[in-house]
């Protein structure tokens, strides 16, 4: 079947179907014929089962997608396939389970939708993916191609709306190499530093006939990554780190996605070096070893922003030193020489300029490093510091009995009941900083959410994602807030229709509690949005979506409580109803010094 | 509100001498310069397919580079083509700006220029014709050549460098400009040098492993 470079298809098929009473008969036959010949020969015999035959070439066990109209051949493929797919209800929840998949296997998730409303509805997690650069490859329906650009019915420019938030995406316009297109686009999301990839499948295409099976799943040869650093460098950084008096290693998200942990580890107890974490970087480093800072930043440790703001030299790794991190610049590690090792060139020196530029896999890096230093940094002077400023910045807090429920009582419960390989998703605001302060990460893929694009509501799509990823004896637990559970609660529905066992438990302060926070320290008072005069019942809720709902009110009934939810073998969803009035410390202001953190609120 | 924590407050805490400015750079506090932007021409190589100057044009405006002009053409090879882009930023953009080309897909290959490269732009400017031998006059100070003439307008074409362009539209503006079209710069690196082969420049460091200062190429405005 042959198609013009406009990929005018479904013109050319009528064409050739036109039989012509004088001496289309045999001519039609021998079509017929041949055809036929092709289809014996290969399984594949239309565009859309090359799409789902590239999927199962690269071993996806699981889609997450909404059907529609201009998706329906890839879904038609899709019903002989082993591929498990999922049914959410909402396609926003599809790309958040897709990503949230991909974070936890380290493989890229796979998310569905139709053209149009489906496509953009997978935006918002597409974006948060590219943020996050989560593996991810999104596969939308198109109109028909000769429809496309006459605003058709559910046309959107998909690929020019999803370019600026993927790391590739295409238009796919012929059925012979549509599959080699999804081939590329899951090698794209997986290669390098990761990211969301998507292709645009118009229907006529998905729906033409090919006999071309997609071949091997590779990246362009325009794309190359640089695996090994550049030996002087790391010779020059090796020298660096030996003379240091006050270093620190900065563990970001690329510790994880680069499964570097162990290397880091290693690095960074073998030379006593104190760890400082980023967000996306929780779980690269057991917060429990007495190495561990944990996590810097806007909401970060007060020993962290300490330990930040005054080393001499900083290997920060996988890391794009992103606002949240840094505060203002001009007080980001004033004195720190900074060896930045990643895997992608345009982060080096982007926001903070690296003495010691490493471009290169994160865990190849740090096994050149480990090789060239050959000595120790002398820092006890500057690890008693450390220890001393965790002395004095406790994340202690009180809970005097004549105050409602404290938040991270209920975070610590939740971590003291579960294992250490639990996975955590959240939403996004006041709970999810308590569940980064106050649950305690020691394995790397434990830690789902939404970091650089901040979405609402990712906690409870990611959740089913997660749980499919996840081993058995993983439970999942999925910490929301009120405000950001209220935005994709309906995917407890899937959750219920799969039976997947997920804990869900809502640090409910009747709030959008982080607006409500700052709208008391920025804008005096005045909750303008932020409060709630009527809110649901979430454990009925649940109960009506054939959940297991509960509720907390008070302290003793937060263990027994957490250990029933835990039991039930289902999703469960517990209500956690929380001091309205908790906020969230340590802070460091929007583009602030961290280490002059606020402790309080006439801190700031 | 609660949620306090315990511990010195911020005024009681030990503070670093160091600053950075805003570029992420490490510099004497008492010295707070920001650093000066530099014009410099950038050719990329990239695949001749269908939504490339999309892509280039899209990463600009997205993340605010300070963009000059941006021209794009047909190579010596059939699948290939040629963006110039003449940006002005301070030195920290321009790499940034080479980074982030180069992570295009489509993109081959990124250079940035040396200041000696052959860069040139083409413009047609429209005159009232009132005095059409003084205008034939300045065209030919120029180089440029009169491509139409009617009684009430005559249209020049000049090819040149920025600066020539720039000069030659303020000897024109004697006349009464009508209309401009510039084509934006193109640019060729000379003799046998490609023009965008691949580097990846790696900085330099002294035998005790301090770094360097990274080599910056001198003001190119020609």
């Amino acid at each position: 079947m042959a198609h013009d470079s406009a990929g005018r298809t479904p013109m050319s098929e009528r064409a050739a179907s036109v039989t012509s009473p004088d001496d289309g008969e045999p001519h039609d036959e021998r079509e017929a014929h041949e055809y036929e010949e092709r289809a014996t020969a290969s399984p594949v015999t239309t565009g859309a089962e090359a799409v789902i035959r590239a999927l199962e070439n690269v071993g996806v066990e699981y889609a997450f997608g909404v059907q529609g109209g201009a998706i329906m051949p890839v879904y038609d493929a899709l019903y002989h396939s082993d591929i498990e797919h999922v049914t959410m209800a909402h396609e926003q929840g599809a790309s958040h389970a897709a990503d949230a998949y991909g974070i936890v296997a380290g493989e890229p998730g796979v998310c569905l939708a139709t053209s149009g409303p489906g496509a953009t509805n997978l935006v918002t997690g597409i974006a948060d993916a590219d943020m996050d650069s989560d593996p991810m490859i999104a596969l939308t329906g198109q109109v028909p191609t000769g429809m496309v650009g006459n605003d058709a019915f559910q046309e959107t420019d998909t690929t020019g709306v999803t370019k600026p938030v993927t790391k590739a995406n295409t238009f796919s316009s012929n059925p012979d190499t549509v599959g080699d297109d999804v081939g590329e686009a899951f090698a794209l999301a997986n290669t390098g530093r990761p990211g969301p990839t998507l292709v645009d499948l118009p229907k006529d295409v998905t729906l033409a006939e090919t006999d071309s099976q997609p071949g091997p799943a590779r990246v362009p040869d325009t794309y190359e990554v640089q695996e090994r650093a550049d030996d002087d460098v790391v010779r020059a950084a090796a020298r660096r780190i030996e003379a240091a008096e006050r270093p620190i290693m900065l563990l970001g998200g690329g510790v994880i996605k680069g499964d570097a942990h162990e290397e880091c580890r290693a690095f960074a107890i073998d030379h006593e070096i104190p760890v400082v974490t980023t967000m996306p970087g929780l779980g690269a480093f057991p917060e429990d070893h007495e190495l561990a800072m944990e996590m810097a930043g806007m909401h970060g440790t007060g020993y962290a922003n300490m330990a930040i703001t005054h080393c001499d030299t900083m290997v920060a790794v996988g890391t794009r030193f992103d606002d949240r991190l840094t505060g203002g610049i001009e007080t980001f590690a004033p004195d720190a020489e900074i060896i930045h090792v990643d895997i992608d060139p345009a982060e080096i020196s982007k926001n903070i300029h690296a003495e010691y530029p490493l471009v290169g896999d994160a865990a190849t890096v740090l096994e050149q490093l480990a090789e060239a230093v050959t000595e120790s940094p002398k820092a006890t002077k500057w690890r008693a510091q450390c220890q001393q400023w965790k002395s004095e910045y406790p994340m202690a807090y009180q809970t005097p009995e004549d105050e409602p429920l404290k938040p991270e009582f209920v975070v610590e419960a939740l971590d003291a009941a579960t294992s250490d390989r639990a996975i955590v998703t959240t939403g996004v605001g006041q709970h999810q900083m308590w569940a980064c302060q106050y649950w305690t990460f020691t394995e790397p893929r434990t830690w789902v959410s939404s970091h650089g694009l901040g979405t609402m509501g990712y906690g409870m799509p990611a959740a089913v994602g997660a749980r499919l990823a996840a081993d058995d004896d993983q439970e999942v637990i999925c910490i929301e807030g009120d405000g950001s559970f209220l935005m994709t609660l309906q995917e407890l529905a899937v959750a219920v229709r799969e039976h997947l066992d997920i804990t869900v438990v809502v640090l409910n302060n009747e709030y959008i509690g982080m607006v409500r926070q700052w709208q008391d320290a920025f804008f005096d008072g005045r909750h303008s949005a932020s409060e709630y005069h009527w809110c649901p019942e979430f454990d009925t809720l649940a109960e009506a979506f054939g959940a297991k709902g509960f509720r907390i009110d008070e302290y003793d009934e937060v263990a027994e409580t957490i250990e029933a939810a835990l039991a039930y073998d289902g999703p469960s969803v517990i209500d956690a109803h929380i001091d309205p009035r908790a906020n969230v410390y340590p802070m460091v202001p929007s583009g602030g010094d961290n280490g002059q953190f606020a402790l309080s609120e006439d801190q700031l | 509100m609660t949620g306090g924590l315990e511990g010195p407050p911020p005024e009681e805490r030990p503070r670093p001498a160091g600053r950075r400015n805003s570029q992420g750079i490490r510099i004497d506090p008492e010295v707070e310069a920001e650093p000066d932007t530099r014009r410099t021409v950038i050719s990329a190589l990239v695949k001749h397919e269908p939504g490339v100057l999309a892509d280039v044009s899209g990463l600009f405006s997205r993340r605010q580079f300070n963009i000059e002009s941006l021209t794009v053409g047909p190579t010596e090879d059939d699948e290939r083509a040629r963006i110039t882009l003449v940006i002005e930023e301070p030195e920290p953009g321009i790499e940034q700006a080479k980074k982030q080309l180069r992570k295009l897909v489509p993109v081959i290959s990124v250079r940035e220029l040396e200041p000696d490269a052959m860069r040139r732009e083409l413009m047609l400017i429209k005159v009232n014709a009132t005095r059409p031998d003084r205008v034939a006059a300045v065209a030919e100070m120029y180089g440029g050549q009169t491509v139409d003439a009617t009684p009430e307008t005559a249209t020049v074409q000049i090819t040149g460098s920025r600066q020539k362009i720039e000069a030659a539209i303020e000897t024109f503006s004697q006349f009464g400009i009508r209309e401009i079209s510039r084509t934006g710069t193109t640019a060729l690196a000379r003799g046998v040098e490609d023009t965008a082969a691949r580097e990846r420049p790696t900085p330099t460091y002294a035998e005790d492993g301090t770094p360097t200062s990274p080599q910056t190429t001198p003001s190119d405005d020609d």
